[in-house]
């Protein structure tokens, strides 16, 4: 994670070899019983959602399928730890092109919720989640920006119900992972 | 009084520095009666949060939706991701009881309940369901004609195809027809389904760039004059990243980028200035010439 928190991602290659002590037999339950993620196991690696995807077409690594494969295998440490899955773009050409309705783009969300859990999340989005709880917009809108407003017509723009903001981010559990990522 | 009211749900983008978005569709809805009601104490959709915490993500669209109910008026994004994440937790809420008690669960705190009275649209939605084509034609008093348009539709307004369950998302055809109306011409180009990319940019800028100067290039390659976004994340990516795109592939494009509202506004008579064009980033008036 350390280049992620540089807020850049880079793209790392796999070891070739695959070691049966790599594998979590659990883990495709583990991501089968989060929303969206359910049908994992029905991927038959046609590889339509990697042919199809966008980021695969400019990226060396990203590769939708193998990110499936690698989740029916079990190799969670390896999975979880790689900044490739923050490749998504979420256009869900993958969710519309397979054949299986396996919804690819879900459990790519699924991995990085759970990587996230477990690690730590690229900087960008620290950034993002302190801005919305600073103000209800996913960013730091200006000042300057808001007189602007008032310049070209435009109605005052609405303030946010911080407190429930703050409400949602504790009952969900995401304010203590975001303290974890402080510490 | 008017027929069609929405609430005008203007996410993070438009607000932060897309506001030629706002300006535009203000003016156009404003001229076609429309009327656009403030959305108050709203708060992001709630999709950037969604790679880090579904749950965050779940509950901050679900107390959008539930502050629509409380005005009882349906919402109108501007944004291709704020319709694509409201109207899914919405269609999500409203169909799967067991989820609707978890989100409501967590709504509690917050003195909310979500209850599924009403429904989410984007703006296109709006202009060619609601508003319809036939008065959309009637208040073109300028046409178009002399111009050559491409359009670029994204993502989430139309995919998840089976949830949205609007336009076919390998052929989206609404904006189209939308850009015909105004007189314009509307081209073809290769590949135009394709993402903007915009969504990871914070995490690696190279992929987005390259696909937004692929997207360039096809649109330059068939002739178009101008491309036409519908989304402030793409007009970002196509418009204040052009320079960037130019100097990174070392390459000249300067096509200009308007939103739908700008253009239709031309057609409807609005002037450049009253659409908020000298805001755009690529330089707009070689487009503007008198025919």
């Amino acid at each position: 994670m350390a280049d992620i928190e540089k807020g850049e991602a880079k793209e790392t290659g796999q070891r070739a070899v695959l070691k049966i002590t790599d594998m979590d037999p659990k883990f495709k339950y583990e991501i089968s019983k989060i929303h969206g993620a359910e049908k994992v196991m029905l991927c038959f690696q046609c590889g339509t959602c990697t042919a199809d995807c966008p980021i695969a077409r400019f990226s060396d690594f990203y590769r939708p399928r193998k990110l499936v494969r690698m989740t029916q295998l079990g190799l969670k440490n390896r999975l979880l730890s790689n900044d490739v899955i923050w490749l998504c773009s979420t256009c869900f050409t993958c969710i519309d092109h397979c054949p299986q309705d396996v919804g690819v783009a879900n459990i790519v969300r699924a991995l990085r919720n759970l990587s996230v859990k477990e690690g730590d999340m690229p900087v960008v989005f620290k950034e993002l989640a302190s801005n919305i709880l600073k103000t209800g917009y996913a960013y730091m809108i200006p000042e300057l920006r808001l007189k602007k407003r008032e310049e070209q017509g435009l109605p005052t723009l609405p303030k946010a119900n911080l407190e429930s903001v703050e409400k949602l981010f504790n009952i969900t559990g995401f304010s203590k992972t975001l303290e974890k990522g402080r510490t | 009084m008017p027929e069609l009211k929405y609430l005008l749900f203007m996410g993070c983008v438009v607000p932060y520095r897309i506001s030629s978005y706002e300006i535009s569709t203000r003016k156009v809805f404003d001229k076609l009666g429309v009327e656009l009601v403030e959305m108050p104490e709203y708060n992001c959709c709630g999709l950037p949060l969604d790679p880090v915490n579904h749950d965050v993500m779940l509950t901050l669209a679900a107390r959008n939706l539930c502050l629509a109910e409380q005005q009882n008026l349906n919402i109108m994004a501007l944004c291709n991701g704020c319709f694509g994440t409201l109207n899914h937790v919405n269609k999500e809420l409203k169909e799967d009881r067991k989820l609707k008690e978890k989100v409501n669960g967590y709504l509690k705190e917050i003195g909310m309940e979500f209850k599924g009275t009403i429904t989410v649209k984007h703006l296109i939605h709006v202009l060619a369901e609601d508003i319809g084509f036939e008065k959309i034609k009637d208040n073109v008093q300028k046409p178009l004609t002399q111009l050559r348009v491409a359009q670029h539709t994204g993502c989430h307004v139309v995919r998840p195809g089976k949830i949205v369950g609007f336009n076919d998302p390998e052929n989206p055809t609404t904006l189209k027809n939308l850009i015909k109306v105004t007189g314009a011409k509307c081209l073809d180009y290769m590949d135009e389904t394709e993402c903007c990319g915009a969504p990871i940019i914070g995490v690696n800028a190279e992929i987005p760039l390259q696909l937004a100067r692929e997207k360039l290039d096809h649109v330059r390659a068939v002739g178009a004059q101008v491309l036409i976004t519908v989304c402030p994340f793409c007009h970002m990516m196509y418009d204040l990243n052009q320079p960037r795109i130019e100097r990174t592939f070392n390459e000249q494009f300067g096509i200009p980028i308007l939103h739908y509202p700008q253009l239709l506004g031309l057609a409807m008579g609005f002037s450049p200035a009253e659409l908020a064009l000298e805001q755009l980033r690529v330089d707009a008036s070689k487009i503007l010439k008198p025919d």
